[in-house]
């Protein structure tokens, strides 16, 4: 290990790698716009805005933890979207009971969802884009369904505190998402589970000869997924003050699949990063609105954010032919 | 084979008749990944129309010096030299360019494109159009093939074919381009013994028409029969090179693991002992073990102490008898009973927890994790029970590889290091380490000894036979029959998926192992076809 020579040469060398870049390119990625934001944007690093942001992006980061797993395991879960207006379609109905049955119905929704989905991956063997597919047409068919079209205002102050509340100048969403955040990322660092998770990934035949649990790993990760798709539904609609099944969760999946992309996790399988998925939305966030504070239309930011897409895809490939 | 005066009796028009001139030589390269030196001032040169051995322990850095060679890794210091002249390869398509071809030690094709495509992958045949013509390159395909005694339809993926079968692909592409390298890393690991007598004839004709080869194996029988001159490798650094026959066995042995003659001669060659008694009551009892076109009725017992090799030709059933033991191949009928509990369920969970260990045959699809740790690696199986309520626990995690990690010998950075960037060699230890740290009762072990250098394949032989005499019960597959014989105790031979007969006591040798397969006269084990197909069966059912 003496033998890691700091040579400057090496550094450089290092800097420029695909390997060094996937792994800490995202980090640089948002400490560049920081900074840039810093020099040139107008009341950009503000309390108020960084704390805009955040809110923002929070939903995106619960989701994407889940599909973080799910892609750890060479999946990908297309409904999440889905199963985010699903939960905002079954919360207003069970809202008469309190705050705690309704989120539980929601999430209960969420795992519904894990377990069809999970299913039809590890049981009938379908490929899981296909598999989640299904859900992801039928899910919003459903949650339209469930709530008949319609948009509805919440009105229970327990379920809009938990949109807008703060603890200790911090909203409550953001906290959740952090809290999430190491919650998942101690179940993949930590936990047999998590461990378990990454070598199906990694190599699903040889985890099968090693007796893992393969069916049930690949099931409890859609079932993760799935809860904390749901989560993010119930929060969404708490921010929005209103359920709207038809919108919510739109494009959700691409969002969720970006961050996690970017941040550095293969969608071959074999390894999850938490932070750089967090780090990846986050990025995509603080993009989108640096391209609206200079008074950008929607169009670029979304061209810059396939830019950012299309280097995140190259250098995983580059690696991965090494 | 032509011995090393033929060489030199075929004059070429140089200047030193008993010379030859220097085809590709390597100058004072080295090469270092993070925390390990893998080539260190390493010189080689390969002369034309010689085949050149390139020896060493497991993660001695002959494959890294071959990517070097070739252009898969830039050497960090030193030169190449191609016909006297310095050159570099970016890409291994450049060596391919300047006539130099390879097969590396992972076979490294395209399983899904078809057999045809991969053997003319960058070089296909072209018709009018300027499109690929697809009539006559499956013909040239199939002619080139042939020559290779391998009649699989050449329009099949590649990857449907038995892994033996795919090696001698990727020989044939190798020797197909015009060469005047070819560098074969590890190439009859994977092969049957009658594929070696193919692998050898064609090495004959690629040595007559004065194409040099550099060669490396760990088998050290082979190395005497082909090689003319030899570089042995350790720890990264030039030992020694020079002619062959200069050398005996045992010479080569202590120069290659860097121990005294008279120490490796008191060890031996083989790492087996004398016989194991074995218990009466056997642990393991499998009876009428059937699935379509695979197994036919396949019984055997298991005894505590005891080494039962299995015997039988490619495609005869044995790595199938051994999954399905292990539970992790579906069967049609048939009963596992470990020491008198019959296992309901046949799954691969089921199994371990009945203290059934298999060790795979193909490393790298049913084996390593590449992108984990060795740590993570060796406690795969046993995570479970290294843990507490569902949290893994490092510091047991930790005392458990350590204890492996030394025993075996595994040669890695350190224990976080991915097990990808290990030497094939080191990657089986990782294997044998997940399975052994599981204490199990019963070990099933099909090639257990592939790729593992001559230092670690005695150590393996040994730990074997210190396994039996704990009490374990071992089951052997090898095609190595010299191993298969001196490590049973007893063979149980299998024909066409069936129990063709057993050999006990002083009948287990290899005449008449030989004899038992050849009583049955040219049966389904016959010849490299393409349809060795059960593997991959049995992996797809995996999933
Ligand atoms: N890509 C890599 N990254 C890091 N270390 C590597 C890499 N490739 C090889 N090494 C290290 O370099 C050393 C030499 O490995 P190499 O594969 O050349 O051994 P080898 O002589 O071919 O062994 P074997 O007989 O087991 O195939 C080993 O210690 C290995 O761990
Ligand atoms: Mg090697």
């Amino acid at each position: 290990m003496s033998q890691l020579a700091l040579r400057p040469g090496r550094w450089a060398g290092r800097l420029a790698s695909p390997a060094w870049f996937q792994r800490y390119g995202v980090y640089a990625a948002v400490a560049v716009l920081l900074l840039f934001n810093a020099a040139f944007t107008d009341h950009f690093l503000t309390v108020d805005n960084l704390r805009t942001q955040l809110v923002q992006v929070a939903p995106v980061v619960i989701v994407a933890l889940g599909m973080a797993l799910v892609i750890g395991t060479e999946g990908v879960d297309l409904s999440v979207g889905s199963t985010m207006a699903l939960a905002a379609a079954l919360l207003p109905l069970y809202l008469g009971y309190g705050l705690v049955p309704a989120l539980l119905v929601a999430l209960l929704a969420g795992v519904v969802v894990g377990v069809v989905n999970g299913t039809l991956v590890a049981v009938v063997g379908l490929q899981p884009i296909v598999a989640t597919l299904a859900l992801f047409v039928g899910g919003r068919g459903l949650a339209l369904v469930i709530a008949d079209g319609q948009l509805k205002q919440i009105a229970n102050p327990d379920l809009l505190s938990l949109g807008s509340g703060q603890v200790a100048g911090v909203p409550v969403v953001v906290l959740i998402a952090g809290v999430l955040a190491l919650l998942v990322a101690g179940i993949v660092h930590r936990t047999t589970f998590g461990r378990q998770l990454v070598a199906v990934g990694g190599n699903r035949a040889a985890a099968g000869l090693a007796g893992l649990p393969v069916r049930r790993v690949l099931t409890g990760v859609y079932v993760l997924c799935g809860v904390l798709a749901a989560l993010s539904g119930v929060l969404a609609t708490a921010r929005l003050t209103a359920s709207d099944p038809s919108a919510l969760g739109n494009l959700m999946e691409l969002s969720a699949i970006t961050a996690v992309v970017v941040g550095g996790t293969p969608l071959t399988g074999g390894s999850v990063r938490v932070l750089g998925t967090v780090t990846g939305a986050l990025l995509m966030q603080l993009l989108r609105a640096t391209l609206v504070k200079h008074d950008l239309p929607d169009s670029t930011a979304q061209m810059a954010q396939a830019a950012i897409i299309l280097v995140a895809v190259y250098v995983a490939r580059e690696r991965r032919s090494r | 084979m032509a011995p090393p005066e033929a060489a030199a009796a075929a004059p070429p028009e140089d200047t030193d008749p008993a010379v030859p001139p220097a085809v590709l030589e390597a100058i004072g390269v080295g090469k270092r990944f993070p925390g390990v030196v893998a080539l260190d001032d390493v010189s080689l040169t390969l002369r034309q129309g010689e085949i050149h051995a390139l020896v060493g322990e497991n993660g001695a850095g002959k494959s890294t010096l071959i990517k070097v060679l070739t252009g898969v890794h830039r050497p960090d210091s030193g030169e190449l030299r191609l016909h006297g002249q310095p050159v570099s390869f970016a890409r291994p398509y450049e060596a391919q360019q300047a006539g130099v071809s390879t097969i590396y030690q992972e076979v490294n094709l395209v399983p899904l494109m078809s057999v045809a495509r991969n053997i003319f992958l960058g070089r296909e045949p072209k018709n009018r159009l300027r499109l690929i013509d697809f009539p006559r390159m499956h013909r040239e395909a199939a002619e080139l093939l042939a020559g290779f005694g391998v009649t699989a339809d050449v329009r099949r993926p590649l990857g449907s074919l038995g892994v033996g079968t795919q090696q001698m692909v990727a020989l044939a592409r190798a020797v197909s381009v015009q060469a005047r390298v070819v560098v074969m890393d590890e190439p009859t690991s994977a092969l049957e013994p009658r594929e070696v007598e193919t692998l050898f004839r064609v090495i004959g004709e690629l040595h007559s028409r004065q194409i040099a080869v550099l060669y490396v194996s760990h088998r050290m029988d082979e190395l005497y029969r082909i090689c003319d001159r030899l570089t042995v490798l350790r720890d990264g650094r030039l030992v020694h090179t020079g002619d062959l026959a200069d050398l005996d066995r045992m010479q080569l042995v202590s120069m290659m693991l860097g121990r005294e003659v008279a120490e490796v001669r008191r060890h031996g060659v083989t790492g087996f002992g004398e016989g194991h008694r074995a218990d009466r009551e056997p642990v393991l009892t499998a009876t009428g073990l059937s699935r379509r076109h695979q197994l036919d009725d396949v019984a055997l017992q298991l005894h505590p102490g005891e080494v039962l090799g299995l015997g039988g030709l490619l495609g005869s059933g044995r790595s199938e008898t051994a999954k399905a033991l292990a539970g992790a191949l579906p069967l049609d009928s048939g009963t596992v009973t470990v020491a008198g509990r019959r296992l309901r369920r046949l799954t691969s969970a089921a199994a371990i927890r009945a203290g059934i260990s298999l060790l795979p045959e193909d490393r790298k699809a049913e084996g390593v994790i590449p992108g984990l740790s060795v740590r993570e690696n060796i406690v795969l199986a046993a995570m479970p029970r290294l843990s507490r309520a569902g949290v893994v626990s490092r510091a047991r995690q930790d005392r458990i590889v350590e204890v492996f990690m030394k025993r075996l010998r595994i040669k890695a950075s350190s224990p976080e290091q991915k097990v990808g960037e290990l030497s094939g060699g080191n990657q089986q230890k990782v294997l044998l380490a997940r399975w052994l740290c599981l204490e199990p009762r019963v070990l099933l072990l099909d090639e257990p000894t592939r790729g593992i250098d001559v230092g670690a394949k005695a150590e393996v032989q040994a730990l074997v036979d210190e396994l039996a005499q704990e009490g374990l019960a071992v089951l052997l597959i090898s095609s190595d029959i010299e191993e298969l014989v001196e490590g049973a105790d007893r063979l149980v031979v299998l024909r066409g998926g069936a129990v063709a007969g057993e050999l006990t006591g002083d009948r287990v040798g290899e005449a008449e192992l030989l004899e038992v397969l050849a009583a049955h006269g040219p049966g389904a084990g016959g010849g490299t076809s393409g349809d060795t197909a059960p593997d991959e069966a049995a992996e797809e059912e995996q999933g």
